[in-house]
């Protein structure tokens, strides 16, 4: 069964919230909405439960409406799970009380509990626990297994490891994305978090006010964010004035390949640079760099670099310790740029979303 | 619930100017309003001395035994006002007169700004006292200049609901010989009926209430205090009193021995003369008190659940209309809502008149904050994401509430019904207008025979009304500890 969203627009009050939003999430793929806090990706994810209506659009699941002008499937007979942020756990009832919450009453239902809790990697002996003496990371499971129990077409999940600790985050995901990998689990996540997002699955959209900016999959998107504000919303960016001709964008890096040109042909451009893509030549005849600061943070060291003649722009990239060697503070060096830059119109982008310029630091 | 407001008003319209200015404008109501003026004017400030001083002192300082005098100082609460007047006049005889009704009130009533002091000191993060003693303040300009205004909301709230005390009194000044609005309106009540005498005494005691209310709210303004950040505060660090720390225990001492030993150890020494006939009457007392009481709370949650449902979920301008009133009637003087209910009940449904239904209904009108404030609280302390939670898995609402609500919100309309039906088993000024004849809950019972002077006979009585209202005290001594009550 597809989950498809098709022209959905929703307003609070006079503020519109969701506007136009189409999303096809098919059977059994994980899909990931990411977006600052306020792009409405939650109210997107609280229409598709049922515990909002949109105000035009549907909602489909398969071939049943779930949404439609004038008519909406109230939210506990869609047959959609829902993992809120916090969990949401029934305070008042144990660990299995809480799992069995949405199964009917019957002699499989201790079953299921089991089955769901193994699938979430509980503890069988926390079955008999109450919410608050369970660790954050056990309620995130809970609640999952909870959600999972009644087998649902759907399961959607609302930042569901955003309370959680750096650590804990990561190790309750991948037993969450195990969980829904093995029950084949069609799910969609709705995060503020670029690399859950990236991370999650099948497919990422980017949600900029309202809007469904950019969707696909994940490594596509990532390659070629459809602005500058996407791209460097998805990842440290470095965003530089550029000219651009014969396929190589001249900015304060030097002459750099692209690799796509989104420019649509604009006069003036930026050319998109991952930190990650930039190599550091410590030997190179010709240094184009100088070496302003080095501050060493555990097993890294964050390089501050100002390059390019005239008119100096700050770089800061990280570099494994091991891989510093000689670098300090007034070192000339020589920066490349692997795998080429993508161009965007330079319009629209405000002066800060550029690389700092270097007008005093020099 | 408008009864009241509404026959506050109609008395006033239905009178009309002509007929009411010269009942409002004689020399006896200039002496009542004289006396009930000078009753807040001295009686307000000295329990806020009281209250906020031993909040600071139990819960700022280096005082010895600060456990016993937190729990020293909210024990008055636990002896009716009424009762514990009962005490000091069957102490000390000749007490009387204004003077006899501030030491008598404040000594009764001082815990009801304590408890809301206590809870907001004990809120208070200790960093910003830190901050202002790293900043060079001393432990009295910290109190001062950092504690006390962080206080305002308590002092005006616990001030507001002293003086709506003081208003509604009767008992305790009937004892001593002390005439307020109150006491004045049940004894023409008891002259002329709900004549036109009582009446424009009603619309004069209303008027005041309204005033209070009002200076309330203005003082208030939209004064919020929050504490600003994260992170767990940490314990305080005492402030030390030095040299005077025996003058604190001391004072407290007085305190508790004036509020509290006084007046139980008079009603003790009643119980030890009392003989076996003043016994007999209570098993009938205390049941139709459980009955009338139980009823009231049912009443009284009933009536506020759908109003603190709307508060606490759809918070706004129409909750707040729908709210305010609510409030404003059971700021009225118990005594107005008994007249007022008599003149209805006999206008429109003289079928009601003197039943258990108005003594009830009476009940509602009076303790319905008391059920309203703890199920606002509880209501929304159960997070919309649980409903939604047991919707997406396949709960209707009605069968969500049942489930997931219902339970949640147990301990709070527990707590709520249990304030109410304590309330309503010390009420007295209602339920002698409007109970059925022959009824006898504790409250009237203790009063009949304390008004007759039969002081022993009225000891059994005045122990129970003090027992039963300990477990509510407790409850609302650990809510400003900040204590759950689950």
């Amino acid at each position: 069964m597809i989950l498809s969203v098709s022209g959905v627009s929703k307003t609070f009050g006079r503020t519109p919230v969701l506007d136009d939003i189409s999303l096809e999430v098919p059977q059994g793929s994980r899909t990931a909405i990411v977006g600052a806090s306020g792009s409405g990706k939650s109210t997107l994810l609280r229409l598709i439960a049922g515990f909002e209506r949109p105000d035009t659009g549907r909602i489909l699941l398969g071939d049943r409406a779930l949404a439609a002008p004038g008519s909406s499937v109230p939210a506990h007979r869609r047959g959609i799970g829902y993992v809120a942020q916090d969990g949401a756990l029934f305070p008042h009832l144990t660990v299995a009380d809480n799992i069995a919450f949405g199964l009917p009453r019957g002699r499989s239902r201790a079953g299921r509990v089991r089955e769901v809790m193994q699938l979430a990697a509980l503890d069988p002996a926390l079955a008999d626990r109450l919410p608050h003496q369970l660790s954050g990371g056990q309620q995130q499971r809970v609640a999952l297994a909870r959600a999972l129990a009644p087998r649902p077409g759907v399961i959607l999940l609302d930042e569901p490891f955003s309370a959680l600790d750096t650590g804990l985050r990561e190790q309750t995901r991948r037993a969450v994305i195990d969980a829904l990998e093995r029950t084949g689990t069609t799910a969609v996540l709705v995060t503020h978090d670029q690399e859950e997002a990236l991370s999650f699955g099948d497919a990422i959209g980017v949600m900029v006010d309202g809007r469904l900016a950019q969707a696909g999959d994940p490594a596509a998107v990532f390659d070629a964010p459809s602005s500058a504000q996407i791209a460097a919303f998805l990842g440290p960016a470095l965003l530089l004035p550029a000219r651009a001709h014969d396929g190589v964008a001249e900015c304060a890096l030097g002459a750099v390949a692209v690799r796509h040109d989104l420019s649509d042909g604009a006069t003036s451009v930026v050319a998109m640079v991952r930190p990650a893509q930039v190599r550091v030549d410590v030997e190179a005849a010709d240094p184009s760099a100088i070496v302003h600061a080095v501050r060493s943070i555990g097993a890294m060291a964050e390089v501050s670099l100002l390059a390019g003649g005239s008119d100096p722009v700050v770089v800061d990239l990280a570099v494994p310790l091991h891989g510093l060697g000689a670098l300090r503070p007034g070192s000339r060096v020589a920066l490349r740029i692997e795998g080429g830059a993508v161009l965007y119109p330079a319009e629209g982008l405000q002066a800060g979303d550029l690389a700092p310029h270097a007008v005093k630091a020099g | 619930m408008l009864i009241p407001v509404g026959y506050v008003v109609a008395t006033a319209v239905g009178l009309g100017w002509n007929e009411l200015a010269p009942l409002v404008f004689r020399p006896r109501v200039g002496e009542l309003l004289t006396n009930t003026v000078l009753l807040l004017v001295i009686g307000v400030p000295a329990t806020i001395a009281l209250g906020v001083g031993g909040a600071w002192l139990v819960e700022r300082t280096d005082l010895p035994a600060r456990r016993f005098f937190s729990v020293l100082l909210v024990a008055p609460l636990a002896i009716p006002a009424f009762v514990s007047s009962y005490g000091w006049a069957s102490a000390i005889p000749s007490i009387n007169g204004l003077w006899g009704g501030v030491l008598v009130s404040t000594l009764a009533y001082f815990p009801l700004v304590y408890l809301p002091a206590l809870a907001t000191i004990r809120g208070l993060d200790p960093a910003l006292e830190e901050s202002a003693r790293s900043l060079g303040l001393g432990p009295w300009a910290v109190f001062a200049r950092v504690i006390l205004p962080q206080l305002r909301l308590a002092i005006l709230g616990g001030g507001l609901i002293v003086a709506m005390h003081l208003l509604a009194e009767y008992g305790a000044f009937a004892f001593i010989r002390f005439d307020t609005f109150t006491t004045a309106i049940v004894v023409a009540y008891q002259s002329t009926f709900a004549g036109p005498s009582a009446a424009s005494l009603g619309v004069v005691l209303a008027a005041l209430c309204l005033v209070l209310l009002v200076v309330e709210a203005g003082a208030r303004g939209r004064a919020r205090y929050a504490r600003v950040g994260a992170g767990s505060p940490h314990p305080p660090v005492l402030a030390r009193l030095g040299r005077a720390r025996p003058v604190a225990v001391a004072a407290l001492v007085a305190l508790g021995i004036a509020s509290t030993v006084v007046p139980l150890t008079n009603v003790v020494r009643w119980l030890g003369a009392a003989d076996a006939s003043a016994l007999t009457e209570l098993p009938a007392a205390i049941t139709q008190t459980v009955l009338l009481a139980s009823g009231g709370a049912l009443g009284a949650i009933l009536v506020a659940l759908p109003v603190a449902w709307l508060a606490a979920r759809h918070p706004g301008r129409v909750s707040r209309a729908l709210e305010a009133p609510y409030y404003l009637a059971s700021s009225l003087p118990a005594i107005i809502v008994a007249l007022a209910l008599v003149t209805v009940t006999l206008q429109f449904v003289p079928a009601i008149y003197q039943t258990v239904v108005t003594v009830m209904a009476a009940y509602v009108v009076i303790f319905l904050p008391r059920a309203l404030v703890p199920l606002r609280a509880g209501i929304a302390q159960v997070p919309e994401s649980l409903e939604e939670a047991a919707r997406s898995l396949g709960s209707s609402p009605l069968i969500t509430r049942l489930r997931v609500t219902a339970p949640l919100i147990m301990p709070a309309m527990a707590a709520g019904a249990a304030l109410v039906a304590l309330g309503a088993a010390n009420e007295l000024t209602a339920t002698l207008l409007l109970a059925p004849t022959g009824t006898r809950t504790l409250a009237t019972q203790f009063w009949s025979a304390a008004s007759a002077i039969d002081y022993p006979g009225a000891a059994p009585s005045a122990v129970l009304l003090v027992l039963l209202s300990i477990p509510a005290v407790a409850l609302m001594f650990s809510h400003a500890r900040g204590g759950r009550i689950r």
